[in-house]
């Protein structure tokens, strides 16, 4: 018994290293771009603060940032955004970079929205031919985004009929789901080229001013929830619109494509 | 097919060349499933044995909740312990969320039930047997559950080990309270989950395997510094 006592205890030691640490809530589809992995380390080396990432869906992370629960959030669905600093949670809203969404769909498309003229026209099309369209369902802000289309395409989402799957998950489980069953399916570009397992879909539509998608940075207010470190975040706002931040969202690039354009306001 | 040799591969890779993010999250999963599983079982054996040798008035609605709560669906206790554990909850000035603590928190709660109902079901047997023997002895309550348990240690191993199992491959709670954090609450599962989600699959599946192996290791590991099995000591 005393050998198993031990045990235990080697594996309870770990270090722990202590650096200034904050937590910021971000949407997978920041995440899962991979550019968080190049953000991060260089933020440690400048700054010394070790961001600690929840990886999240955008409804989600504006409730963890009202609940106080995280010390900042970046996330990309500007209505509600707005609603969050109206409630009094966030100090002020940052507008750090942009990147694009787009259509993708099996390599065959027979709704031809390959050939569309405007985002609108590519719903307008998949509607029309009622070929499966598996949206995000997760009241994330790619799915706010995809019913927002819709409605521009003068369409109703709540009344279209089995070809259109909620699947109520993140970006990379809708690309999965979309994998499987060969169907239609909106992405952000970054998930989309960073995604390993891509079947037999490809990208079919891109470019229409009204797919890009604005990344903002919103500090918790901390005379809400008095815990927030207000300064860690206020200092990691520096460095994103800061020209190293600059130089690095520019740069940062998948197979040869730019994912993010920096456009914060210095 | 592809996906899973590609998997077991590099799984043997990940592990030949010992990978820093691999050791860590795995040290971390050992870390939060073992000391759930210690404080578990500091709860949940005391109790399986109480209830084998007390009689009181709600012991069988106790024993038939314990054994329902077996199937609790970690993603609500992650959920209630979110709550619980929140900035705005009632716990929230402890600041615990999104740490392993929160973590070990919820697997507890996930598997004190199931180490109860196992750890009961082998004392109350053993309680028939050793019933007349205790009761003409005089001895105290505190005295059976205690002789109880460690002349059942063998049988409550086998509790704490079927606690084990579903804490080590438990990953909705953890993920909702632990938030998955790179470097801080990341283990094995939610990495899983993580994978997955990025179309990973191969690196996915390598975790998964290692995952297992884990489980195996930790089990031959508790039975070989027990010694059970062993010939001439059952």
């Amino acid at each position: 018994m005393k050998t198993l006592w031990v045990a235990f205890a080697a594996v309870m030691w770990t270090v722990q290293v202590q650096a200034e640490e904050m937590k910021m809530a971000v949407t997978t589809s920041f995440h899962n771009s991979g550019l968080s992995d190049v953000l991060l380390p260089a933020i440690r080396d400048d700054l010394g603060l070790e961001v600690q990432l929840l990886v999240v869906g955008t409804g989600q992370a504006l409730r963890l940032g009202a609940a106080g629960d995280v010390d900042a959030i970046l996330v990309h669905s500007k209505t509600a955004e707005e609603k969050f600093l109206a409630e009094g949670n966030g100090t002020h809203r940052r507008e750090i970079m942009y990147n694009d969404f787009v259509f993708i769909g099996p390599k065959s498309d027979i709704a031809a929205v390959g050939i569309a003229t405007s985002a609108s026209d590519a719903l307008q099309k998949i509607a029309a031919s009622e070929q499966t369209f598996v949206s995000r369902g997760d009241d994330s802000g790619t799915h706010k985004k995809e019913l927002s289309l819709w409605r521009g395409a003068g369409l109703n989402a709540e009344t279209f009929g089995d070809w259109y799957r909620a699947v109520g998950a993140g970006m990379g489980a809708a690309l999965n789901t979309a994998a499987g069953m060969n169907a239609y399916v909106m992405s952000d570009r970054a998930s989309w080229l960073n995604f390993g397992n891509k079947g037999d879909l490809a990208l079919l539509y891109a470019g229409d001013p009204v797919l890009f998608n604005q990344y903002a940075y919103i500090p918790v207010n901390p005379e809400k929830h008095g815990h927030v470190q207000h300064d860690l975040a206020m200092q990691l706002e520096g460095w994103l619109v800061s020209d190293r931040a600059k130089e690095l969202i520019d740069g940062y690039q998948i197979n040869g494509e730019t994912l993010f354009v920096f456009n914060a306001v210095q | 097919m592809g996906d899973l040799w590609d998997g077991l591969s590099q799984a043997f890779f990940l592990l030949v060349t010992l990978d820093g993010d691999l050791v860590e999250i795995t040290l971390r999963s050992l870390q939060v499933t073992l000391s759930a599983l210690v404080i578990a079982s500091v709860i949940a054996l005391p109790l399986g044995a109480l209830l084998a040798v007390r009689r009181f008035r709600l012991r069988r609605v106790t024993i038939a909740v314990l054994n329902a709560l077996m199937g609790l669906p970690p993603v609500v206790v992650g959920l209630i312990v979110y709550i619980l554990l929140s900035r705005s909850g009632p716990f929230g000035v402890m600041g615990l969320l999104f740490t392993p603590t929160a973590m070990i928190i919820a697997q507890v709660i996930i598997i004190v039930p199931l180490i109860a109902s196992i750890a009961h079901q082998a004392l109350r047997e053993l309680w028939t047997e050793y019933h007349d023997l205790l009761i003409s002895m005089n001895t105290t309550h505190v005295q059976r559950m205690k002789a109880l348990l460690w002349d059942g240690r063998r049988a409550l191993l086998t509790a704490s080990l079927a606690g084990f199992g579903r804490a080590i491959g438990e990953v909705g709670a953890i993920m909702i309270v632990g938030g998955n954090i790179d470097h801080a609450t990341r283990v094995l599962t939610t990495a899983i989950a993580l994978e997955t989600s990025k179309g990973d699959f191969a690196l996915a599946l390598a975790l998964g395997f290692i995952l297992i192996g884990l489980a195996i290791a930790v089990n031959f590991a508790i039975h070989w510094l027990t010694q059970t099995e062993r010939e001439g000591r059952w």
